[in-house]
């Protein structure tokens, strides 16, 4: 357990102190207090908000995307049909497919000269001339949320379909009794018994995507036109190749931040939900 | 419950969709992967090869060390040994200190699991600097025992949030019985407390190697050698500097996810039930 503290404890104090002064190399060792001025020129400087809003757009939209796929996934899931171990097999194998592997993958299909989806398409004759899939750079941040999407929609699913077993037939016979639809009683009944399962994916998805950076480094470097670089794509920039050290850790706290307060917001949320439906 | 007519052709619609999106993927990386260079690189590519060839699969088998290829073999096995390394040493600090939030009071133990849990969600930019810098005074860049040392660092907290729920919910009249049999505390966590929870310990053993095996930001910046490097690493720089072979990228990238999808299909049930409870907790 010490050691443990000693291996996270420590840097991140180390982090902290970094981030109030002023070093441009990492095996410095005398550096000038400057106590908040590494945080006033982040807050002052407009790519990093440009970054901190590129950030809320891939975390809005892949949650989102994450959390609809992944609650009709789980509902798929959980339906008695035969062969549906090779479905739940299905999910668990692209979880568990490498992110690096996935990204890597998507790179190479979705390339704009060798891609296999522009060939495919061609093949289908759905496409008559190659496109960029992310060539523009709105479209990059959304087509890399998907492939995030891709890569973790089944965790999403594997969550919410734990929590889903858990609800007994009866409640649904009681209700398919009184006359309710398959859509309704979906609505009514799983959603909002699934309530803190939800809360619980929104929670550990939103942090995930707040961090996200090997699918931007391997798909696009941040790029096209820093149309992708997140925060957390920024802070590695700003201390491994700007060697602004301090910047980036300052970057680096500022996220810690974000991910603090959403995390108590979310709670907050869930704790007045339960208590108003129960 | 009477389903309708419809019910089972639209769920095997849906299960279908979901095989192409998921398999449909995999199965360009795969053809790719056997694909000649030549039909990769046409316009448009040529995705049914009349010629598969195996090439690229024996050269990262065989080729010697420093090749391109061959280091991707040696990746492999330094994924194995970090991963391995890394829930050898985190199950059993884990077990010591769950064991500890389960069942014995001391004041701030409400406090230090905190503490963990947000060591745990800490984003690891917030960490890499100084870890580099330990790193570079110890004289341990580039070395795999840096890269286990770090990745102890959130499969530690990880084995330890789950067990410590696992381990709460073993009634505790087991281990009084044997205390009273004569065991030690420490004898009774091994012998009554561990063979109880031993799906706890597959499920948190294995989540942690996985999530070591898929980890690339650490091994990234603390490793510049083929000697340490590590799989994601490996394949990242290849992109890199290769970037149109296609071919040996999902090569490489197959046999890397060849470990984790094993894993995860063979003990499914350990899998699920062990990312639920870390998630619930």
């Amino acid at each position: 357990m010490i050691v443990v503290f000693g291996v996270v404890l420590y840097p991140m104090g180390r982090t902290l102190v970094l981030s109030l002064v002023d070093a441009t190399s990492a095996l410095q060792t005398e550096f000038t207090f400057s106590g908040l001025s590494n945080y006033t020129a982040l807050l002052s400087n407009s790519e990093f908000w440009a970054t901190v809003w590129r950030t809320a757009v891939f975390t809005v939209f892949s949650t989102a995307v994450e959390l609809v796929v992944g609650l009709l996934l789980a509902q798929f899931l959980n339906q008695r049909i035969r062969g549906q171990w090779f479905f739940r097999s299905l999910v668990v194998l692209a979880w568990a497919l490498p992110t690096i592997v996935s990204a890597n993958m998507w790179r190479w299909i979705l390339h704009p000269e060798y891609g296999a989806l522009n060939g495919l398409l061609m093949h289908l004759g759905l496409l008559d001339s190659y496109k960029d899939w992310i060539g523009g750079p709105t479209q990059a941040l959304f087509v890399v949320a998907l492939v995030d999407a891709w890569k973790t929609t089944p965790l999403v699913a594997i969550l919410l379909l734990a929590s889903m077993q858990t609800i007994g037939d009866d409640v649904y016979e009681a209700a398919a009794m009184d006359g309710a639809g398959a859509v309704r009683r979906f609505l009514s009944i799983t959603i909002p018994m699934l309530k803190p399962a939800i809360a619980v994916v929104l929670v550990l998805r939103t942090i995930e995507a707040f961090k996200v950076f090997d699918i931007i480094y391997i798909m696009t470097r941040g790029g096209p036109d820093s149309g992708t670089t997140t925060i957390a794509f920024y802070t590695y920039l700003q201390a491994f190749s700007n060697q602004e050290f301090s910047l980036g850790s300052a970057a680096a706290y500022l996220t810690v931040l974000f991910i603090f307060v959403l995390s108590l917001v979310y709670l907050r949320m869930l704790r007045t939900d339960s208590g108003g439906t129960a | 419950m009477r389903p309708s007519r419809f019910y089972r052709p639209a769920m095997y619609l849906c299960g279908a969709l979901l095989a192409v999106v998921v398999l449909g993927p995999f199965a360009l990386l795969l053809l790719a992967s056997v694909s000649p260079q030549a039909g990769l690189l046409g316009k448009p590519p040529d995705l049914w090869p009349d010629s598969p060839t195996l090439d690229r699969y024996a050269a990262i088998f065989t080729q010697a060390a420093g090749g391109v290829a061959g280091d991707f073999r040696v990746a492999l096995v330094n994924s194995l040994v970090v991963a391995g390394c890394s829930v050898a040493v985190s199950l059993v600090t884990g077990v010591l200190g769950a064991y500890a939030f389960a069942r014995l009071r001391f004041p701030g133990r409400r406090l230090v699991l905190f503490v963990f849990m947000l060591t745990y969600m800490m984003p690891p930019l917030a960490l890499v600097v100084p870890m580099y810098m330990t790193g570079a005074a110890l004289g341990l860049l580039d070395t795999r025992t840096s890269l286990v040392v770090v990745y102890c660092s959130f499969t530690t907290p990880f084995v330890l949030w789950l067990l410590s729920g696992y381990f709460r919910a073993l009634p505790a009249e087991l281990e009084e019985a044997a205390r009273i049999d004569g065991c030690g505390r420490v004898g009774a966590l091994i012998r009554v407390v561990l063979p109880v929870a031993r799906p706890g310990l597959i499920s948190a053993g294995l989540l942690a190697f996985l999530m070591a095996w898929d980890e690339f930001f650490y091994a990234l910046i603390f490793t510049s050698s083929p000697a340490s490097k590590t799989v994601p690493v490996a394949l990242a720089e290849f992109t890199g500097r290769y970037s149109l072979d296609f071919g040996l990228m999902a090569a490489g990238g197959l046999l890397a996810a060849v470990p984790p999808v094993l894993i995860a299909l063979i003990f499914q049930k350990h899998i699920t039930r062990g990312l639920a409870a870390g998630a619930v907790k």
